[in-house]
């Protein structure tokens, strides 16, 4: 478990002390992939590094497993880092090491396992992020995907609690960010290792995250389960993030909505109702009509979800809306 | 018409001072790296937003680095006559040429051996600090060997520098090359010794760049 306290982080730029972060009470539960998401500059990356002490705060605690890790002492907080792995969005992986003797890297820091426990180790590790086979190339000679793979299975060596991902996927084209946010997801599910995501892509948060903060201006903006982020955004910058990994453009769709006649609803069919023809019922029942202004069906997490954007004309559409409600379709009234 | 112009050539007197100016260059950049090395990586750790920031120690060991640079090599020999004496009991031929040698290189080295270290990715520290690693565990285990092709490339700048040095340090009686081009080349007019001599250090230059390029490639995984 992970908490924050009346963290503050400030600079001083030019004599100036300038606020980078403020985040009054934020907690991340054991085993759960929590993901922090924000523009460039909104501060999560700062927040990450809080947790390992790479960035130390200003002000308020950050108790990590119920330890108050601004208060360890220099080895303790070694000992501390080596309970917590870490990954990054350039990998930093050392060139003059080979595969084999980056992932060896953080156990011989440790230096408490014998070298052929830490050869049986790393073999171990390189096979379940399925590079084996790489063990004596240099990151040189590895595509990013492979490169962001030893990063796991070197943050993996320790056998960590914690893995703290900083922008791990933003390098990477979208095939090889699913495949690598699907390594994660195993690794969470086999290893029950608490993750937490910081990344400017919601995509990668729909697809992993079971809970999500959204930081703007160094401020954790909105906080909740990722299906009920995505699904009712509340605060403008959740709903720019929301919008833009679904693709829509904000002006475009408000165009869209003025041509549009009669009451514009907002569908959000999850879990099961999404697969049930619900629509066509309640259509036909009710003598409604419709044109679909926007639409979209895929998963967050392993939940499958629609959204449907209509207008509704003729016919009773109040006893529609009631009977969408009534089925479990959250029904959202936007004109 | 060749071989009359190489009358004043003594080729075992040559040979000697080849010999004698390796020599100093090797034993002499033995102590630069041994002394410099150190001094870099405290330069660099002492620096502005480093591992062990600290102003003060940087700006006086800076300030030494710049001083020992910024005095013209010759007039270092000269200065360095008493200490060099009671460091090896002689000032002059090749013992004499080493304690000079190593005080104008060492400043040299560290400066190059900082500036190898600072463009190490700060990602490959930080990465490393998260392992919980120690500074000596961070400097022996992550830096210098992300480091070493850049340091390579400094020992060739380095050696090269004090081929050059080692040749200057014929003016104070110092022995090799410099020596032998200085008292019959320059002194004694005869041009051919001069030519030689000159042609055998471009030689020894050509030869230890080829060397120290191949050493920066063997050991480049970028």
């Amino acid at each position: 478990m992970i908490e924050f306290d009346g963290v503050r982080k400030t600079y001083l730029v030019r004599g100036q002390e300038t606020l980078a972060l403020e985040v009054e009470q934020l907690t991340i539960e054991r085993g759960e992939v929590f993901g922090i998401v924000g523009h460039s500059g909104a501060g999560k990356s700062t927040l990450l590094r809080l947790v390992n002490l790479l960035e130390r705060p200003s002000q308020g605690r950050v108790v990590v497993e119920g330890e108050d890790v601004t208060r360890l002492a220099p080895a303790q907080l070694r000992a501390f880092r080596r309970r917590i792995g870490m990954i990054f969005q350039h990998f930093n992986l050392l060139s003059s090491k080979t595969v084999a003797e980056n992932v060896a890297f953080p156990l011989k820091i440790a230096g408490t396992e014998s070298k052929a426990a830490i050869a049986a180790r790393v073999e171990e590790l390189l096979a379940l992020v399925g590079l084996s086979e790489h063990a004596d190339k240099y990151p040189a000679q590895l595509s990013g995907g492979q490169k962001q793979r030893v990063g796991i299975a070197r943050a993996l060596a320790c056998r960590p609690s914690i893995l703290l991902s900083d922008e791990a996927t933003s390098a990477l084209d979208p095939q090889t960010t699913r495949s690598v946010l699907q390594l994660l997801s195993d690794i969470n599910r086999r290893l029950g290792l608490t993750i937490v995501l910081v990344t400017h892509e919601m995509d990668a948060v729909r697809r992993v995250c079971d809970r999500v903060a959204v930081m703007d201006g160094g401020r954790v903006v909105e906080t909740g389960p990722v299906s009920e982020v995505f699904l009712h955004p509340r605060h403008p910058t959740t709903r720019e993030f929301v919008l833009e990994s679904e693709h829509v453009d904000r002006e475009e769709f408000q165009e869209s909505l003025q041509h549009a006649e009669g009451r514009v609803v907002r569908l959000t069919f999850k879990g099961e109702s999404t697969y049930r023809p619900l629509l066509g019922e309640v259509v036909r029942r009710c003598g409604v009509d419709f044109s679909i202004l926007a639409g979209r069906i895929d998963h967050i997490k392993d939940v499958p979800y629609g959204q449907l954007t209509l207008s509704f004309v003729r016919g009773d559409v109040e006893a529609a809306l009631q009977a969408f409600a009534a089925a479990g379709v959250d029904v959202e009234v936007l004109r | 018409m060749m071989a009359q112009w190489l009358t004043n050539v003594d080729w075992l007197e040559i040979g000697r001072a080849c010999w004698d100016t390796l020599v100093m260059v090797g034993v002499s950049l033995f102590f630069v790296v041994l002394l410099g090395l150190p001094l870099g990586v405290a330069l660099f750790l002492t620096g502005k937003r480093q591992l062990l920031e600290q102003p003060l120690v940087y700006a006086v060991l800076s300030f030494v680095v710049n001083l020992l640079r910024s005095v013209p090599f010759v007039i270092l020999l000269i200065v360095m006559i008493p200490v060099t004496v009671v460091l090896v009991g002689t000032s002059l031929g090749v013992p004499g040429a080493i304690p000079p040698l190593v005080v104008g290189g060492a400043p040299l080295f560290a400066r190059l051996v900082e500036a190898a270290l600072r463009e190490v990715d700060r990602g490959i520290v930080e990465a490393t600090q998260a392992m919980g690693a120690t500074v000596p565990q961070i400097v022996f285990g992550a830096l210098l060997p992300e480091a070493l092709p850049g340091i390579l490339a400094g020992v060739t700048v380095t050696s090269i520098t004090l081929v050059s040095y080692a040749a200057m340090s014929g003016v104070i009686g110092g022995g090799g090359l410099g020596d032998l081009a200085i008292r019959f080349g320059y002194q004694r007019f005869q041009t051919d010794v001069m030519v030689i001599t000159v042609a055998l250090l471009v030689v020894l230059v050509q030869l230890l760049q080829m060397l120290g390029d191949r050493l920066v490639l063997r050991f480049s995984r970028r």
